[in-house]
């Protein structure tokens, strides 16, 4: 019991004292509001982050190197999906929510109903890569129509010469993501357009199950992240995309540049406006973010933004910290 | 008098013996099977993931760079788990169980309990995840702490212990009891210095097999919101925590193929830590076991 009140007492303190912190960062935070998020100020509190497992290699990445310079900040960083990520943010349980897709109506009404207010911050692009088996001699780019005829169910199990006359009379094995992940949801907004997928395709959350699909098996095609495919280039054969001006190969040149259409898409995090306004070590969290996302995103194996889109992102920062 | 016909008995010997032969054979690849697929998990593990397991893995926290990847958080945050789960879901289900077999009445509202218990140790665990989730993280406001996943954890193994307890319980040689009331002694005393260390061999088997199943388990964890990447270490029952197969988890799923020799690594440590805890339960049984 003694022990009990002790334990109650130190949260109700620790309660007060994190408060009272806030606030006062509140009129310290005016004086450095736009100042480098490398401050020497040493801060303390916590940064709750979830959502995209798409997302967390970098989220990982930025809180391993900013917990090296504020060690006194617990960072913890989850991969709960995006939905799964938006859920918590909804419930209040998060300062910050990894998405690898912008966030959708019924969770802005569901914040909004909540009185959660967020701001949108890009942190990375990811170039959705469709890759086929290493000994297919034939694919060599798609148009975004073939990827439609490819990918969209019709029904009946599908030839590659349904697609094009000329291809082989064999049947198309297909891999994706599993559809609860964003990347899914990028591929069904972009491509099939809310139609129904293949209803054969193997689908799978470990996007190396899919590396595995499709390198074993010659009548395969498949997609997923990017760095899936840089890592695994000496098993699979990508596809160029051909959006209308000719086929281009995802490389990080292209997908920066925005010519790797229309499957390269941004990553997000958006963050709870009130705990950048209330916790400071939030806001320079969110800095640090911007700051380091070109460098550590491309380390992982993620596509880093121009120079602008974090600038950006750093400008709207600065007018809440104001 | 006749009462064995030998010729006729004889003539079936062979096939008899064929028969027992067979089945013995049988058997024996049955149970070489289990041992030659743990023989290949064992043997792809250690050849894979030997090569990152140093003091280092185990003193750093997890980081982008598979050479300095450790599992320091995850391995602290299992033990804490496991500190969490191990008295509350005993103290619980041997409680449960005692109840259940000394004291309640069989009618039909305790067959019905029963029935439940029995039927819950086959819920999926995703669903004690959303259970958790609902009540302790939410309802409570506990948050993704140690004491919520452990709570949640401790229902999820709760109907093994149960059930195991029960049966070790029943198990116990009327005569004990008996005599232990022949001497005077009231039921309380029966059970805490009679019953309960006769049984406690039984509980511990039941408790080992119970907590190896919340060691490992992954889905309820990711459903309550613990967080993988963590560099800090909990200080309390209400700070939140990771665990080792969450971690191995995220690194299966990894891009980079060194991260599959992490993960390797990580399972190592894993199933060392599942070793130490099973020898310290045998321990502890195989000393009441000579008592009785």
């Amino acid at each position: 019991m003694k022990s009990f009140k002790f334990m109650a007492l130190t949260a109700m303190m620790s309660g007060v004292i994190a408060v009272t912190a806030a606030c006062g960062s509140g009129d310290a935070g005016n004086g450095d509001g736009n100042g480098s998020a490398a401050s020497d100020k040493q801060l303390k509190g916590d940064v709750l982050i979830d959502g995209s497992s798409t997302v967390y290699p970098i989220m990982e990445a930025v809180a391993e190197e900013y917990m090296a310079e504020q060690p006194e900040v617990k960072v913890s960083v989850g991969f709960a999906g995006t939905g799964g990520g938006f859920e918590k943010l909804i419930a209040g349980e998060t300062d910050m929510s990894n998405a690898s897709r912008p966030i959708k109506d019924e969770e802005k009404a569901k914040l909004e109903e909540k009185g959660i207010d967020y701001t949108e911050f890009k942190v990375a692009f990811d170039g959705l890569t469709v890759v086929v088996n290493k000994d297919n001699e034939f694919i060599d780019s798609l148009t975004v129509e073939d990827l439609r005829k490819l990918w969209v169910d019709t029904g009946k199990a599908k030839k590659w010469s349904d697609i094009r006359p000329e291809w082989p009379k064999e049947e198309i094995k297909f891999y994706s993501p599993g559809t609860d992940s964003g990347t899914y949801d990028y591929f069904n907004e972009v491509i099939l357009e809310e139609k129904p997928l293949v209803s054969n395709a193997t689908l799978s959350e470990d996007d190396n199950v899919l590396v595995q699909g499709v390198s074993g098996d010659k009548n395969a095609i498949g997609f997923f992240g990017y760095a899936y495919y840089e890592e695994n280039k000496d098993k699979l054969k990508v596809v160029k995309i051909d959006n209308g001006n000719g086929p281009v190969e995802p490389t990080k040149e292209t997908i920066e540049s925005g010519e790797y259409a229309p499957l390269s898409r941004p990553l997000f995090t958006y963050v709870a406006n009130k705990a950048i306004e209330e916790k400071e070590q939030v806001a320079d969290y969110t800095e640090f973010v911007l700051e380091n996302a070109a460098e550590l995103s491309e380390e992982v194996g993620y596509v880093k933004l121009p120079e602008e889109e974090y600038k950006k992102g750093q400008d709207q920062l600065a007018e809440l910290t104001k | 008098m006749k009462l064995i016909n030998k010729e006729s008995v004889g003539r079936r010997m062979p096939v008899r013996i064929l028969i027992n032969t067979i089945f013995k054979g049988l058997f024996f690849l049955a149970t070489l099977f289990g041992l030659f697929v743990l023989a290949i998990l064992l043997y792809r593990i250690f050849t894979q993931g030997i090569g990152y397991l140093n003091i280092d893995f185990l003193q750093n926290f997890a980081s982008r760079r598979p050479e300095e990847a450790g599992v320091k958080a995850a391995l602290i945050g299992s033990i804490w788990l496991m500190a969490t789960v191990a008295p509350i879901s005993l103290l619980l289900g041997v409680g449960t169980a005692i109840y259940m077999e000394e004291y309640a009445v069989k009618n039909r509202f305790t067959n019905f309990i029963q029935v439940n218990i029995s039927n819950l140790a086959g819920v999926p665990s995703i669903v004690f995840g959303l259970l958790g989730l609902t009540i302790f993280v939410r309802a409570l406001a506990l948050g993704s702490s140690v004491l919520a996943a452990g709570l949640t954890m401790s229902l999820l193994v709760l109907p093994v212990i149960i059930v195991a307890s029960q049966e070790a319980v029943r198990a116990v040689p009327k005569e004990l009891r008996e005599a232990s009331y022949g001497m005077g002694a009231t039921k309380w005393q029966t059970i805490i210095k009679v019953v309960l260390p006769a049984a406690i061999p039984g509980i511990l088997t039941g408790g080992i097999l119970a907590l190896s199943r919340a060691i490992g388990e992954t889905a309820p964890l990711i459903v309550v919101g613990i967080p993988v990447f963590i560099a800090f270490l909990p200080r309390t029952v209400f700070d939140t925590f990771s665990v080792l197969p969450m971690q191995i988890y995220n690194w299966t799923s990894r891009p980079q193929e060194e991260f599959q020799s992490v993960a390797a690594a990580g399972i190592i440590v894993l199933l060392v830590l599942l070793i130490f805890m099973n020898s310290i339960a045998v321990l502890i049984r195989n000393k009441f076991q000579k008592r009785y």
